[in-house]
C-alpha cells in the first residue's frame, strides 16, 4: 500500500507514491537521490539528516515522508541559489569549519534555520541551536565562528566587529 | 625546490574538497546507488563467550527475497592485519557479544532482518573473562585456545596457552640497581575504560563478485590497499582479481583502519554472484560490534634522586584487548616502545601486555594507545613532583627528552627531533604558570604528549603526477582525505614544487586499487609527511621533463630555466612558455615535436628503521619520527555537585612546519574536544551478567556537543624542521587528543585537591572524592 504525496523540494514539485512507513530521509536519499542528508543514527540523536521543512530544521529520519505532504523542503543541495553559495556555505569554507563533511549538511541547515528565526544570535544561542548536531572532527570552534560570521554578513554587518 | 619563500605551503589556501562538502555533492559509500543491490544483515553472538555447536541456515534461506546465506563453515579463513586471530564468521567459538556468526543478503533490508532472525545457532556458554586481571589468572578460561597456531608477523609475540596476545618488554640500564640509589620511590595506578570512535558515518561496505570472478569492494575504510591485501590473504585471491575503492569517508579515527566489514560483504558477494551486497551497521552495532579502543590498567613506579631527576622508572601496561587482537596487538607494541613518553629515563623496566577478554574488539584509535599511557604517565609525573615539592613544570623540564637525550629504546635524539621543552614553556607561559594566582575551586594543569607513527618499517606512500592538455596538474594518490586535509596539503606541495597557481592543481579521487598508486594506510599521522614527500619527488621529475623540453624550445641550457607561476621562464632572455604548450610535448613551428606528455610516479618509504631487540626493545631508530607537544587546561569546579567546566585548553606542538594554518588549527581543536570527551564523559559500560554493552546508543553514550566546547581553544606551534619531512613537516593528527585527559585531571587537583585516576572524570567521582576529602580521607 502506498500513499501519494506532493512536496516541493528545493523549489521543484515532486509527486510520488510512497510507503507510509518510509521516512522523509529515505524518501529524499533513495527516491530523489538527494544524498546530502546523511543517516548517522536513524534515531534523531546526531543531526546529520537535518533538512528544512517549511524553513524549520527537522531530523528527517524522525519524520515520515507522508507527513511532508504539501510542505516545502530545502536540502543542502538546494541551499545555493543560482550557483551562488549561501553565506553559511561560504563562511564554513573560510573558517575550515568542516573536516570529514558528514555532519556538514545538517550543521549548515540547522544554522540556516536558526538565522532565519534569530538573525543576530549570541554565541551561546548558536551553541544551543547546534547542540543536536554532532561533529566528531572539528571540535566545533570553527563551526561556531563560521555561523557567527555568516550571521553578521547576512545582517549586512560585515566589516563591523564581531563579538564572540 | 628553490630557496624562495614558500608561496602555498604555510598559507590558508581553500580546502580542495570544501565545495563538494558544503553543497552535498560529496558522496560517501552509503550514498552510492548500485543496481539491484542486496541488503545484508549480520547474525551476532548474544553471548560473550560460548562454543558454537551448530549453525542452521535452512529456515533463513527460505525467507522470500533471500539471495545468500553464509556462516563460518563456508569461509573458515583467518583474517587480521598483524595477528590472524579472527575468521570471517565465528566457526567453533564466539568471543564477545556481537561476534559475527552468520550473515544473509536479501532484496530488502526487512527480508534480510527477518532471515537473520531465523538463523538458528546452538551455543554452549562458557565462563567469560572481562578484565585483564581475570584474563591473566592461572585458571583463566582461554579466549583463544589455538593462539599458538595463528599466523603472525615476527615482531608480535602471542603466548600460546595464555590470554596474552602480545608482550613487549623494555629493559634499559639497570632498573633495580638505580632504584636502590633513589631518595624517593613513588607508585601509582591508573585505568582507562574501553571507549568508541563514534565516527558520524557508521561502517559500510558494498561488494560484488562478477561472472568472471573479479571481486569489487566499495567501502568506508582508511586504506583501499590494505583492505585489498587482507581480503586477498583471507580468501586466497590474486591481488589482480580484487578491486577496492574508497569514496568519501565520514570519519575514521582508526576505527576504519585495517579491515572490518569487508570480509562479510565479500563472503556474501561470493554466494550471490553478480549481485551487489551492502553490509551497513546501525549506530548500535557501531558501538560494540565492529571495533572499540582498548582499555588499560597501568601501574607506574618512579624513583627520583634528591635533585628531582628520575633515575628509575617501572611501567606496567595491561591492555584489555577484547575478543580479538588482530590490530590491537600493535597498540600494545607502540605503547611499549613509547612507554616513557616525553621523558628521558636512564633506567627502565617496562612491560606492555595485551590480554584477550570477552569484551568488544580493541583496535586502532586516534593516538594508538598514547592517550591511555599518557593518562597514567603524565599524572604520575605531576603526582611525583607535587608529592616531593617540585614544581610540575620544572620537574618536567628537568626530565624531558630533547636533542642528545635517549628514549626508552636507547635512541639518541638529534637536533631534528622536535622540542618538547619549548612546547612546555609555551603552554606554561600561556597559563601564566607560577604567578601565584589562586581562586576558589579554579585550577590549572598541563600534560605533555609524544607519539611516533606505529607502522611496519616499510610502510610506503606513492603518488602519480600528470598534466592535462591545458597545463592543469592532476595528482593521484591513495591516502584517504577523511577531513584532515590530505588532498589540500598534497595540492599545496605540488603547487609549491612546480610553482603553479593553486587552482591549476587537481587532486583526484577516488582512491582505487585499480587506478591509483599504492599507499599503505591513512593512519599514524603519516600522510602529510609520507605522501607530501612522494609529491615533492614526483614534482621534481615533472620539473626536469618540463625544463628539458623548454631548453630545446628556447635553445637554452635547462639549468638556466625556471618554473614560474604556471610557465617556464628563461630569466636571461625573458622568454616564457605556458605549461599548456609543454604538457603534451613541445611542437616547433615546423611541426616536429620533442618530449611528450609530462607525468611522474614517486614513492616514499622511511629510511633506516631498525627492529627492536626482542628481549630489551633497544633500537637506535625504531620509528621514523616523533612529534612532541603539551596541553594546558583551566577549569572551574562546582563543589556542591562535583561538576566542573573546562574553560580553556591551550596546546603547543612541534610540527616541524605548519603547512596549512586553518587545517592544523582544525586538527588541534578537534583533537582537544575529542580528548575532552574521553576525559569527562566517554566509557563503554559492560553488563557483567550478560557481557552486553549497556550504553550502545548516542542517547546513552555521550560525545561532546557544541555546548561542551571550552570557551577558549588555543593552538600554538613550534617549527623545528623534521630532517626527512616535506619542507620540514611532521605528523600532528593524533597528538592533539593525547594529553587532554591528564591535563584536565591535574587542573582538577589544582582546583580542589582531589585526584582522579580512573577515566572518565565524572562529576560523581569528583563529588565522592570531595566528600571523602572533607571527611579527612585520602585526597584521592
Amino acid at each position: 500500500m502506498t500513499r501519494r504525496i506532493t512536496v516541493r523540494v528545493n523549489g521543484v514539485v515532486e509527486t510520488a507514491d510512497v510507503d507510509p512507513r518510509r521516512s522523509l530521509l529515505a524518501f529524499l536519499r533513495e527516491d530523489l537521490d538527494l544524498t546530502g542528508a546523511k543517516e548517522g543514527c536513524n534515531e534523531g540523536e546526531c543531526g546529520a539528516c537535518v533538512v528544512l521543512v517549511d524553513g524549520k530544521p527537522i531530523n528527517s529520519c524522525l519524520m515520515l515522508a507522508v507527513e511532508a505532504d504539501g510542505r516545502e523542503i530545502t536540502t543542502i543541495e538546494g541551499l545555493a541559489r543560482d550557483g551562488a553559495l549561501h553565506p553559511l556555505q561560504r563562511a564554513f569554507l573560510r573558517h575550515q569549519a568542516l573536516q570529514c563533511g558528514f555532519c556538514t549538511p545538517g550543521m549548515i541547515l540547522t544554522a540556516a534555520g536558526l538565522l532565519a528565526e534569530n538573525p543576530d544570535p549570541t554565541e551561546d544561542e548558536v551553541r544551543r541551536a547546534l547542540s543536536g548536531n554532532l561533529c566528531r572532527c572539528t571540535g566545533y570552534r570553527q563551526i561556531l565562528d563560521a555561523v557567527l560570521e555568516a550571521a553578521a554578513e547576512m545582517r549586512g554587518a560585515v566589516g563591523k566587529e564581531v563579538v564572540r | 625546490m628553490s630557496d624562495r619563500t614558500p608561496r602555498w605551503v604555510g598559507t590558508d589556501v581553500p580546502r580542495v574538497d570544501g565545495l563538494e562538502k558544503v553543497t552535498g555533492a560529496a558522496r560517501y559509500t552509503a550514498d552510492l546507488k548500485f543496481p539491484r543491490m542486496l541488503h545484508a544483515a549480520v547474525v551476532r553472538s548474544p553471548h560473550p563467550h560460548a562454543l558454537v555447536r551448530d549453525v542452521r541456515l535452512e529456515a533463513a534461506a527460505r525467507v522470500p527475497g533471500v539471495r545468500a546465506v553464509a556462516a563460518g563453515r563456508d569461509f573458515p579463513f583467518h583474517v587480521g592485519i598483524y595477528l590472524k586471530d579472527q575468521t570471517v564468521f565465528a566457526t567453533d567459538r564466539v568471543r564477545y557479544v556481537g561476534d559475527p556468526v552468520a550473515a544473509v543478503a536479501a532484496e530488502t533490508p526487512e527480508a534480510a532482518r527477518e532471515a537473520a532472525a531465523r538463523v538458528e545457532v546452538e551455543y554452549e556458554p562458557l565462563r567469560p573473562v572481562f578484565d585483564v586481571a581475570d584474563g591473566l589468572a592461572p585458571d583463566a578460561p582461554l579466549v583463544h585456545p589455538d593462539l599458538g597456531r595463528y599466523e603472525c608477523v615476527p615482531w608480535i609475540t602471542p603466548q600460546a596457552g595464555t590470554n596474552i596476545c602480545n608482550h613487549l618488554k623494555v629493559r634499559k640500564g639497570d632498573y633495580e640497581a638505580a632504584l636502590r640509589r633513589c631518595a624517593h620511590v613513588i607508585e601509582h595506578s591508573f585505568s582507562v575504560p574501553q571507549v568508541q570512535h563514534v565516527p558520524l558515518e557508521p561502517h559500510v561496505s558494498v561488494a560484488r563478485m562478477d561472472g568472471a570472478g573479479k571481486l569489487e569492494v566499495w567501502t568506508s575504510a582508511q586504506s583501499p590497499f590494505t583492505v585489498r591485501h587482507l581480503l586477498c590473504a583471507c580468501f586466497r585471491l590474486p591481488h589482480g582479481d580484487v578491486r577496492v575503492v574508497v569514496p568519501h569517508v565520514g570519519g575514521g579515527f582508526g576505527g576504519k583502519a585495517g579491515i572490518n566489514l569487508e570480509p562479510i560483504a565479500a563472503a556474501l558477494a561470493m554466494k550471490a554472484r553478480g549481485r551487489w551486497v551492502r553490509v551497513m551497521v546501525d549506530r548500535s552495532e557501531e558501538f560494540y560490534a565492529v571495533v572499540v579502543r582498548q582499555g588499560l590498567e597501568a601501574t607506574l613506579v618512579t624513583g627520583v634522586d634528591r635533585d628531582g631527576k628520575v633515575l628509575a622508572q617501572k611501567l606496567r601496561y595491561l591492555w584489555n584487548c577484547g575478543g580479538y587482537g588482530g590490530y590491537g596487538v600493535n597498540v600494545v607494541r607502540a605503547a611499549g616502545y613509547t612507554c616513557g613518553g616525553a621523558y628521558e629515563f636512564p633506567n627502565v623496566w617496562g612491560d606492555s601486555i595485551g590480554v584477550y577478554t570477552n569484551r568488544p574488539v580493541g583496535s586502532a584509535y586516534r593516538g594508538f594507545g598514547m592517550q591511555e599511557i599518557h593518562w597514567a604517565l603524565e599524572q604520575q609525573m605531576t603526582m611525583v613532583a607535587r608529592e616531593l615539592g617540585f614544581d610540575p613544570v620544572e620537574f618536567r623540564l628537568r626530565n624531558c627528552l630533547g636533542p642528545g637525550k635517549s628514549t626508552v629504546t636507547g635512541q639518541v635524539l638529534d637536533e631534528h627531533a622536535g622540542r618538547v621543552d619549548l612546547c612546555i614553556r609555551k603552554v606554561a607561559e600561556a597559563l601564566r604558570w607560577g604567578d601565584g594566582r589562586r581562586e576558589p575551586y579554579r585550577g590549572r594543569g598541563l600534560a605533555c604528549a609524544v607519539k611516533a607513527p606505529a607502522m611496519p618499517n616499510d610502510a610506503a606512500s606513492s603518488v602519480v603526477l600528470k598534466f592535462c592538455e591545458d597545463g592543469m596538474l592532476e595528482v593521484l594518490l591513495s591516502g584517504i582525505d577523511y577531513g584532515q586535509g590530505l588532498k589540500t596539503v598534497a595540492a599545496q606541495f605540488a603547487a609549491e614544487a612546480l610553482d603553479l597557481p593553486f587552482d591549476q592543481v587537481r587532486v583526484r579521487g577516488l582512491p582505487d586499487t585499480d587506478l591509483s598508486p599504492y599507499d599503505w594506510q591513512t593512519v599514524a599521522s603519516r600522510q602529510t609527511w609520507a605522501t607530501g614527500n612522494a609529491v615533492l619527488r614526483a614534482a621534481e621529475s615533472c620539473k626536469r621533463q618540463l625544463l628539458a623540453m623548454a631548453a630545446q624550445a628556447f635553445d637554452a641550457p635547462a639549468s638556466r630555466l625556471q618554473l614560474a607561476g604556471g610557465r617556464v621562464l628563461d630569466p636571461e632572455t625573458g622568454r616564457s612558455l605556458p605549461l599548456a604548450r609543454l604538457a603534451m610535448g613541445y611542437q616547433f613551428d615546423d611541426g616536429h615535436t620533442v618530449g611528450g606528455p609530462v607525468a611522474a610516479a614517486a614513492s616514499f618509504v622511511p629510511e633506516g628503521l631498525i627492529f627492536l631487540d626482542p628481549e630489551t626493545s633497544q633500537s637506535p631508530k625504531p620509528v621514523a619520527k616523533w612529534t612532541f607537544g603539551c596541553q594546558g587546561v583551566e577549569l572551574q569546579v562546582d563543589p556542591e555537585t562535583g561538576r566542573f567546566t573546562v574553560e580553556r585548553i591551550v596546546g603547543c606542538y612541534d610540527v616541524g612546519k605548519v603547512v596549512h594554518p586553518g587545517l592544523i588549527r582544525g586538527q588541534t581543536y578537534g583533537g582537544m574536544v575529542q580528548g575532552l570527551g574521553t576525559a569527562v564523559m566517554e566509557e563503554l559500560l559492560l553488563d557483567r551478567a550478560t557481557g552486553r554493552i549497556r550504553n550502545a546508543s548516542l542517547t546513552d553514550y555521550k560525545i561532546p556537543t557544541t555546548e561542551d566546547v571550552p570557551q577558549r581553544l588555543e593552538a600554538h606551534f613550534v617549527e623545528t624542521p623534521q630532517a626527512d619531512g616535506p619542507l620540514g613537516a611532521r605528523g600532528i593528527g593524533e597528538h592533539t587528543m593525547i594529553p587532554t585527559p591528564a591535563a584536565i585531571a591535574d587542573a582538577l587537583y589544582d582546583a580542589c585537591g582531589v585526584r582522579i585516576t580512573t577515566l572518565p572524570i565524572t562529576a560523581e567521582k569528583v563529588l565522592a572524592a570531595l566528600r571523602a576529602k572533607a571527611e579527612g580521607g585520602p585526597a584521592r
